[in-house]
């Protein structure tokens, strides 16, 4: 009769499920059989692969920035906990290796600096019309949070750059159109933009196609989320402090329980209980009985 | 309901709390009596007390950064999630806090469903319920319109545009809404000013849904009114304050496994695009928490029906007390209804399926399917039920339940033997 503690549970997780079915259902839709790759960074414990961001970060200074920005990302980030973790010296050449305009100065005047570490990632077109009218009227996304901002994020982002093919024949494209079994509609604007050996890595890593799409990749997840490291040693000590306050809280709320359940009330509702049936039994007035 | 009333301890507190009774009150919320029988799904209404304060506390820390200007506001946020100590905490805990919070109110709801909470005499915690949960849909929907994402804008725009189907005024009512002729940047600041606005309503009226519940105390799993004495009650404090805390914190860690785990999980990645006016997203879909109401909006064929039918698809939960006239509460006791509960539960998640799917083939016929359901089950199922089913019998009382576990029985034969000196077959 009474909806006991397990049967609590039982319902709790039919009603889970009946609630996150539609929710896979409807992710896997959109899935298609993303290239498969091992993130550093997923699952509980996930950390940025310290090398793989810093060559993450060249391959999108040499190959993507020509067209596309990161507005959101200063160069002093470069330097901080939880990213590439250059030193404040290599972040300060970074940041000096860019013209900034500046001002306006005492005479009104806008001047170019050099710059610095809290200078935001310079932009390569002034603005979305210039990048669309330089790239054939395709606007280049910002990749600020491009990872969080397309269904698969990395494994989405990673495949499509594996994705280039040669298209099938009843597709045909026009001038400047690229065929990727990726993007939805299978037709890009931005050709296949890595190929083999296109940069030459600082730390001799071999620069396949595959490492440069896995480490420009894992720079873009970074550039998303800065604080990703934090959120997941975090959200570990949070959980395990939680779980051990629940236990406390759990023997203490028996022990609290343990004061109603086995006193008088219990005893004094099988005693009223009893007199009832005696009553009906003996068919006399309880109170002699007592 | 038994309870004792409060003698001020000391001459301080007897002046204080006969000019200001506050004293009284939380003696009463400390000995508030709560039936013993209650079990956890009861233990929701705390979690969303809980879920309450802690929006407005991350919504304030997240109105000292956001700027609520069309060219400013996406950037706000991600100055929020970059360059704000434990700013991206703050955000993600306000974001799926949101989600959590329906997640809570639908089990809460659905409880009073299961055991009849909403009937006499309790029609009027039902009704500032359900205000209070139309409150939270609209404080929802604007907060999710702030970030200024490619959803925000066009979840924005598909709702204002609903007014629009009220006949002579309704283009009137959408330009005064939105402050101009399109979603823009005065429709922004006024849904920012709302939503900062609305969860103080909503607090205000979360006191009377309270107070509402203090007059005639809870319902409980079985039902029926609770016995005035002492056996069949136990004080709120120690006892309910430590099974709320304990079922708070397994809610907690479920809301802080997304947090730090999966904060993007329950939102839609168009959203981390920046609103453009220009491009219209492949699919509009609201949060998760508004698809099935999304559903019976287009599963109508005319726009204005689509209207009509999502709102009386909430209002009609107002007069529920009145439509279902069963004098049974508890779904344990009503065989037939408790069929139907399992079939409205499923029909309101299928809804909801439906609402992330295109209203097209197969997915628009199920949706006209499940909404007629859902209007059938409230005006047709629920009076037909209260006239013509067969309750089971139902116990004396809340303690009645408990002679059926046989440890009890066996106390009761040992105690009688003691009375009757051994003959304890004699006795049954």
């Amino acid at each position: 009769m009474l909806v006991h503690s397990n049967n609590f549970i039982k319902i709790f997780s039919l009603i889970a499920c009946l609630i996150l079915v539609p929710f896979s259902v409807s992710s896997e839709e959109k899935k298609f059989d993303f290239i498969e790759t091992n993130w550093s960074f997923s699952g509980l414990f996930g950390t940025f692969d310290r090398s793989s961001l810093q060559r993450g970060y060249q391959v999108y200074q040499e190959v993507c920035s020509g067209c596309h920005s990161i507005k959101h990302l200063s160069y002093r980030n470069l330097q901080e906990k939880g990213g590439q973790e250059f030193t404040e010296s290599e972040a300060k050449a970074i940041a000096a290796q860019f013209d900034v305009t500046d001002g306006p100065n005492s005479d009104g005047e806008m001047f170019e600096r050099s710059g610095k570490l809290s200078d935001k990632f310079v932009m390569p077109y002034p603005n979305v019309q210039a990048s669309m009218a330089a790239n054939g009227g395709a606007y280049p996304p910002d990749m600020s949070v491009l990872a969080k901002a397309r269904a698969g994020g990395a494994d989405y982002l990673y495949s499509l750059l594996l994705g280039y093919e040669d298209p099938p024949e009843s597709i045909k494209l026009d001038e400047g159109v690229y065929y990727n079994k990726f993007m939805s509609g299978n037709k890009i604007k931005m050709s296949a933009p890595l190929d083999d050996d296109l940069v030459t890595y600082a730390d001799g890593t071999n620069a396949t196609t595959e490492q440069m799409a896995k480490d420009v990749t894992t720079f873009l997840v970074w550039a998303a989320e800065p604080h990703l490291e934090s959120q997941h040693k975090m959200g570990f000590r949070t959980i395990i402090y939680l779980l051990i306050l629940l236990s406390l809280v759990y023997f203490s709320k028996q022990k609290v329980w343990s004061r109603f359940n086995s006193t008088t009330a219990d005893k004094k509702e099988v005693f009223d209980k009893l007199e009832e049936i005696v009553t009906e039994y003996e068919g006399e007035d309880p109170k002699s009985f007592k | 309901m038994s309870e004792e009333k409060y003698i001020p301890g000391s001459k301080l507190a007897k002046w204080f709390d006969s000019r200001l009774p506050l004293l009284t009150l939380s003696h009463h919320l400390k000995e508030y009596p709560t039936p013993k029988n209650l079990n956890y799904w009861w233990t929701f209404g705390g979690i969303l007390t809980f879920c309450l304060i802690t929006q407005i506390v991350t919504g304030l820390v997240l109105a000292m950064h956001y700027v609520a200007h069309v060219d400013h506001a996406f950037e706000s946020i991600e100055h929020i999630m970059r360059n704000v100590n434990y700013g991206w905490l703050i955000r993600y805990v306000h974001a799926n806090g949101a989600s959590m919070f329906f997640l809570a109110v639908y089990i809460h709801i659905f409880r009073a469903l299961f055991y009849g909470s909403y009937k006499a005499p309790r029609e009027v915690i039902w009704i500032i319920g359900l205000i209070i949960y139309i409150l939270m849909m609209a404080t929802a929907f604007m907060g999710y319109v702030l970030p200024w994402g490619q959803m925000s804008f066009w979840g924005a725009t598909v709702i204002t545009n609903l007014f629009s189907a009220i006949p002579f005024i309704g283009e009137s009512v959408t330009t005064w809404l939105w402050g101009g002729y399109s979603v823009d940047n005065p429709t922004l600041n006024r849904f920012y000013s709302l939503h900062y606005l609305l969860p103080f309503l909503i607090f205000g009226l979360v006191i009377l849904h309270i107070w509402a519940l203090h007059i005639p105390g809870n319902n409980n799993p079985i039902g029926i009114d609770v016995k005035k004495n002492k056996n069949e009650t136990m004080p709120f404090h120690p006892y309910m304050v430590m099974k709320d805390l304990l079922a708070l914190l397994m809610f907690v860690i479920v809301f802080l496994w997304f947090v730090f785990f999966a904060p993007n999980v329950l939102g839609h990645p168009d959203n981390y695009i920046e609103a453009n006016p220009l491009v219209t997203p492949a699919h509009i879909v609201p949060e998760w928490y508004l698809l099935p109401f999304y559903a019976i909006l287009r599963a109508i064929p005319s726009k204005l029906g689509g209207v009509i039918f999502m709102f009386a698809a909430i209002f009609i939960l107002m007069l529920l007390p009145w439509l279902d006239s069963s004098k049974v509460r508890s779904c344990t006791f009503r065989p037939i209804y408790k069929k139907f509960f399992w079939v409205l539960l499923f029909v309101v998640i299928l809804l909801g399926y439906l609402g992330a799917k295109p209203p097209e083939g197969v997915y628009l016929i199920l949706s006209r399917l499940a909404t007629a359901y859902y209007f059938i089950h409230f005006l047709i199922l629920l009076p037909l039920l209260g006239r013509y089913e067969k309750t089971d019998p139902l116990p004396r009382s809340i303690s009645d339940p408990v002679l059926d576990k046989p440890s009890v029985i066996d106390k009761l034969k040992k105690a009688a033997a003691t009375y009757e000196g051994g003959n304890v077959g004699s006795f049954k």
